[in-house]
């Protein structure tokens, strides 16, 4: 590329941190910041540990438990399973002998690994962040390049501080416009990926931009950048800009005084140049995008509330039909059913797409002064210690409760189903996580992603709900 | 890493698109190490009928024909979503050695390079095709020729398929990529030294 060619984000970010370059193009690139939590490093650091290896970079590194855990009062009392006791005594183990920074369970920090990283200031524009968890993606919204891998490669960037990866193509994603009355950054991702599909972003980096990005705040761009990988992108990144700036400046372990002025000089270098090329481009009309619900078992099967369950007849081709007909016996569902019908017998508001103050906040303002209905158990899981603490601050969680909502601690909790928090076989929930794959939340449970806000109003009217019907009573 | 060069064996047809990670492997199978067997959780609930031990015998790895097979044949965008390195143990340990599909998801396509498991992506015609072919003739072979890049269908027709050059060479001979990296140290800590990345002093 000449040295004058305008780049992309994605271009500056990967460039900078350039190790060496194969004859084929695959690059040994640098990476600054390794998350790590206790599901996906335990054979990693046997990997290391059996060949004599350290660690290259401890502080680089950062530990945390979050899948496992139970998010109740249980969680002080040790962990019930064996299997997951096991693994979060094993990542203690490992962080202790390799020396490597952890946040323990009890700590006030503690929380899901992709809440914590931003909210402490970990992670920050320009940097390369991986972790063995595909969300990761979710820490492309501080305007760095964040993506999961596997264990493999999690030894080999505890070993290295390096991974071995092929070039990526760019792809952008505009959306302009207001977003219109009732949806979130949560409406805004699953729209795009209802328009370009889970493959859609096969082999690229997304770039998120337009008016309706620029507008959200860091959580919102969190939410978006989250889903990327159900998207098919490998990672999802927003350039920074003062929204960034501001959020990183309240941060515990941003940089402070001059290290910052230093580090935004640079970050005001990342974002994509006038004219820099795009290998694909898909916009969107924020104000055309409603309150978006998913019916099937995969994140691209999503419709506005206000629809209706389709019908397989009506498909294009054979294969298609016999994905839907499968995907509906499996969610229980009949064609031309309406969406806003549905009883729902769990809510769960939690998980790295949704679990942040503002999320919180959000819910809170539906539920206040209002009651869950009969037979609906719902959960609200807050992402870190830290945000339990704001909401308990703002008086979010006394109206959650006073509701009728279960207030938790912090973890992953009911958004993977490998902690005690899963639905039962044919339990419906509305659920603000991010995958609504068979099995995901418990084993032949059904998952319907929406919003907070639309995940609250489903666990006050006991079923699928527009959230436009019920607008706040009062001020929240 | 076992070497992978030429393969001859059962293909089993999975046609679904988007058959995501946490089917091939549920969750709730993720806490143990490698050296378990994790063949046993390969599509631990999809084979089973719902809310049974008993195996679903729709389910085309349960029947006899397809039960042994070391290639899986599926849809677009196969094996997408959680970054759980253990669906590729589970389909290694089950036998499974190559997959082909039009599309894969990238962390499981970089996951499955290094455990010597061969991602093939084929033009969604081919694949239609070969899934058609594996159905009328259950319990038939396909070829794979890593060196040649060639997988050959049961009706004899041949398809190219692209690899990376280094992955072709870390899978041909079984090589360790962290080996590879390893060798590379004295760059990383001139890379280290000129972007001030070196560690803190204790």
């Amino acid at each position: 590329m000449p040295a004058q060619a305008p780049r992309t984000l994605f271009d500056k970010i990967w460039a900078a941190h350039v190790v060496d370059t194969l004859p084929d193009g695959t690059a040994l690139l640098y990476i600054d910041l390794h998350l790590t939590h206790e599901v996906t490093t335990p054979q990693a650091f046997e990997g290391l540990r059996a060949a004599g290896r350290k660690v290259r970079r401890p502080e680089a590194t950062l530990a945390v438990v979050d899948h496992n855990i139970a998010t109740d009062e249980t969680r002080r009392t040790g962990i019930g399973d064996a299997e997951s006791r096991l693994q979060v005594e094993t990542l203690e183990r490992n962080v202790s002998e390799f020396g490597v920074p952890y946040i323990p369970l009890l700590d006030d920090r503690q929380g899901i690994v992709h809440i914590i990283g931003p909210e402490l200031g970990r992670s920050l524009p320009g940097m390369t962040i991986v972790c063995g968890d595909s969300h990761t993606s979710t820490h492309g919204a501080m305007g760095a390049l964040a993506f999961g891998i596997g264990t493999s490669e999690v030894e080999h960037v505890l070993a290295t501080q390096t991974l071995l990866q092929k070039p990526a193509k760019n792809m952008r994603v505009s959306v302009d416009g207001d977003l219109a009355f009732g949806c979130s950054a949560k409406d805004i991702v699953l729209a795009i990926i209802g328009k370009i599909g889970t493959a859609g972003g096969t082999g690229h980096v997304v770039e998120y931009a337009g008016d309706a990005i620029r507008a959200l705040d860091m959580a919102g761009r969190m939410t978006v950048c989250n889903m990327s990988i159900e998207g098919g992108a490998r990672a999802g990144m927003i350039a920074p800009d003062q929204t960034t700036f501001d959020y990183i400046a309240r941060t515990p372990y941003g940089p402070k005084g001059e290290a910052l002025e230093g580090a935004l000089r640079w970050w005001r270098t990342l974002p994509s140049d006038e004219g820099a090329r795009f290998d694909r481009e898909v916009t969107l009309d924020a104000h055309a995008i409603a309150p978006q619900v998913t019916w099937g078992t995969s994140p691209e099967d999503v419709l506005p509330i206000t629809g209706t369950v389709p019908d397989p007849d009506e498909a294009g081709d054979e294969a298609r039909r016999a994905q839907l007909h499968r995907m509906m016996e499996y969610m229980g569902l009949q064609p031309g059913q309406r969406l806003q019908d549905l009883p729902v017998d769990v809510v769960f508001i939690g998980s790295c797409t949704n679990s942040r103050i503002e999320d919180i906040r959000a819910a809170a303002a539906v539920a206040r002064g209002r009651k869950v209905a009969e037979g609906v158990r719902a959960l609200v899981v807050p992402g870190s210690g830290l945000v339990k603490k704001q909401a308990e601050r703002e008086g979010l969680d006394r109206i959650l409760r006073e509701a009728g909502f279960e207030w938790r601690e912090a973890g992953c909790s009911m958004c993977l189903g490998m902690n005690p928090d899963k639905l039962k076989p044919g339990q419906r929930c509305a659920s603000t996580s991010n995958r609504n794959f068979e099995g995901r939340q418990g084993q032949g449970g059904r998952t319907h992603l929406l919003s907070p806000a639309m995940a609250a109003a489903a666990a006050l009217a006991g079923k699928l709900a527009d959230v436009r019907d019920w607008q706040p009573k009062g001020t929240a | 890493m076992e070497p992978f060069r030429r393969l001859d064996a059962v293909a089993v047809p999975l046609g679904e698109p988007n058959i995501d990670t946490d089917r091939i492997i549920p969750a709730r199978f993720l806490s143990r190490l490698r050296s378990v067997d994790h063949a046993p959780f390969l599509f631990h609930d999809a084979r089973r009928l719902p809310g049974s031990d008993d195996e679903n015998p729709a389910f085309p790895l349960n029947r006899p024909e397809w039960r042994a097979a070391r290639i899986v044949v599926a849809g677009r965008n196969f094996a997408c979503g959680s970054s759980r390195e253990a669906a590729v143990w589970a389909l290694y340990d089950h036998g499974v050695r190559c997959a082909v599909a039009p599309s894969f998801g990238d962390i499981f396509r970089n996951n499955a390079m290094k455990n010597g498991l061969l991602p093939v992506a084929l033009p969604a015609e081919a694949v239609a095709d070969l899934l058609a072919q594996l159905e009328a003739r259950p319990g038939a072979t396909v070829s794979v020729d890593l060196p040649a890049q060639t997988v050959t269908f049961p009706d004899g027709a041949t398809h190219g398929f692209d690899v990376d050059p280094f992955d072709k060479q870390c899978l041909l001979e079984g090589l360790d990529e962290l080996a590879y990296t390893l060798s590379l140290t004295d760059e990383i800590t001139a890379f280290e030294r000129r972007m001030g990345r070196e560690n803190a002093p204790p």
